[in-house]
């Protein structure tokens, strides 16, 4: 690909988004709604998790950490062909008839981003001040209560857990094609267009989304470095 | 019979190491104590063991007559408040950190803005209202963590090191503080090495000495 072809393609590409071509905002918007509600699911099972593993004081907990920390680098392909060995036809969960929807995009993305949600709110609370857990149990918190005013004590490092997770499922692409499908306007997100329009020559649309994609990025970096400053005057 | 607390054979273990045995230690109610003792005695560990935020051996543990040795954690928690010695302020306002035990007891939120600003006035914070607790001076979070504990009413108040590390001013400010808290007849403990403290009046002086506990 040439340079010309390059600035030629990125110019289509801002044509594309600026005119509202349906095909691609449908394509944006599956790709947000799918992350978000992923994310909603895994967050908080995910803070649970951390906060747990961080806190508590029993046998696996080594081995768990480890295995968290262990599934953070787990390929997302790799999810995506384990769900597709069970939502397949014949798999054990096939009766539900979850292959190619979004909702097998979202209970992917929800395991993909369950990880990292974990690893980031362990690390978190692990930092904490143990003298906030104390000061609440002291004022008469229960364990739930001192739970709960420990992590609105950490909340920026929660909230950057979840941007971190957020980052991770928008632009991953392996689970996307293998339980989504890649079906245009049902299960097609960003990162699996992209590589579709790109097979096909068609640089425009994938740059255009690509530029969503870096757009994203961006914003969810700089709520993260915002949020790192916030942090950072206690 | 006027114990608040009686407490039989109370062991803390680090590993193999035994900080404290105490046979027996008895704290009456009304009554204020000051518990001196070396750095590394276990004071700090005895004061978060009475509150139920550490965990130790007690061999039996009579609180208000009723034995709790059950579940010492969570009978204390309620009436018990502990205070360290660099408190910890929540990331809010300083009403608000006042306010946190008082909601956790489920009371009615004019009730709490009356108490609030009770203790407000009690520890002469006005003019720190608005400031982040986070650019309080110690002396200032000292103040306010007592407050804190005050408005609770709490039975029970144990105090770790409040002066330590305090500009004059600051001392002798959070001094005033705990004799007013001496003075209402609530069962104080106050930690210290302070010898303006340990020379209060009407307060009985427990030395913790190679892991046993004296009166003076």
């Amino acid at each position: 690909m040439t340079d010309a072809t390059i600035w030629d393609a990125t110019r289509a590409a801002f044509g594309l988004l600026l005119s509202g071509d349906m095909e691609l905002w449908r394509t944006i918007f599956i790709s947000l709604r799918v992350s978000i509600i992923a994310l909603l699911i895994a967050t908080p099972f995910a803070i649970w998790t951390g906060y747990v593993l961080a806190t508590g004081r029993f046998r696996w907990r080594r081995p768990l950490i480890v295995l968290l920390q262990s599934m953070l680098s787990f390929p997302t392909v790799v999810v995506g062909l384990i769900l597709y060995l069970l939502f397949t036809r014949r798999g054990p969960l096939g009766d539900f008839h979850l292959l190619f929807t979004q909702d097998a995009m979202i209970i992917g993305q929800a395991l993909i981003a369950f990880p990292v949600l974990a690893a980031f709110t362990l690390a978190a609370v692990q930092s904490a001040d143990p003298r906030i857990r104390e000061t609440a149990l002291s004022l008469g918190a229960n364990r739930w209560q001192a739970a709960l005013t420990l992590l609105r004590e950490v909340r920026f490092g929660v909230t950057a857990s979840v941007l971190n997770g957020f980052g991770r499922v928008i632009s991953e692409v392996g689970c996307a094609m293998m339980v989504g499908g890649n079906i245009a306007g049902v299960t097609r997100n960003i990162p699996t267009a992209i590589a579709l329009e790109t097979s096909k020559g068609e640089f425009a649309q994938g740059i255009a989304l690509g530029l969503v994609l870096l757009v994203l990025a961006l914003g969810v970096n700089i709520l993260l470095s915002s949020l790192q400053g916030r942090g950072g005057v206690k | 019979m006027n114990a608040l607390f009686v407490i039989e054979k109370l062991v803390k273990r680090f590993g193999d190491r035994e900080l404290f045995n105490i046979p027996t230690l008895e704290l009456e109610r009304d009554t204020s104590y000051v518990l001196t003792g070396d750095n590394g005695a276990g004071k700090t560990t005895l004061l978060k063991a009475l509150a139920g935020l550490e965990s130790a051996q007690f061999g039996a543990i009579h609180y208000q007559g009723r034995d709790i040795s059950g579940d010492v954690q969570g009978e204390l928690r309620r009436d018990v408040v502990y205070v360290h010695q660099h408190p910890y302020l929540f990331d809010t306002t300083i009403a608000a950190n006042i306010a946190y035990g008082l909601k956790l007891r489920g009371m009615a939120a004019n009730e709490i803005k009356q108490r609030v600003e009770a203790a407000i006035e009690w520890a002469k914070l006005a003019d720190f209202r608005e400031t982040p607790p986070q650019r309080l001076s110690g002396g200032e979070k000292q103040r306010v963590a007592l407050a804190r504990a005050w408005v609770l009413q709490a039975p029970v108040m144990l105090f770790d090191e409040p002066t330590a590390n305090l500009d004059h001013a600051s001392r002798d400010r959070v001094i005033e503080l705990i004799e007013h808290a001496v003075d209402d007849n609530n069962c104080v403990v106050v930690a210290c090495h302070d010898h303006e403290i340990i020379n209060l009046p009407h307060v009985r002086r427990l030395h913790l000495d190679r892991g046993t506990i004296q009166f003076q």
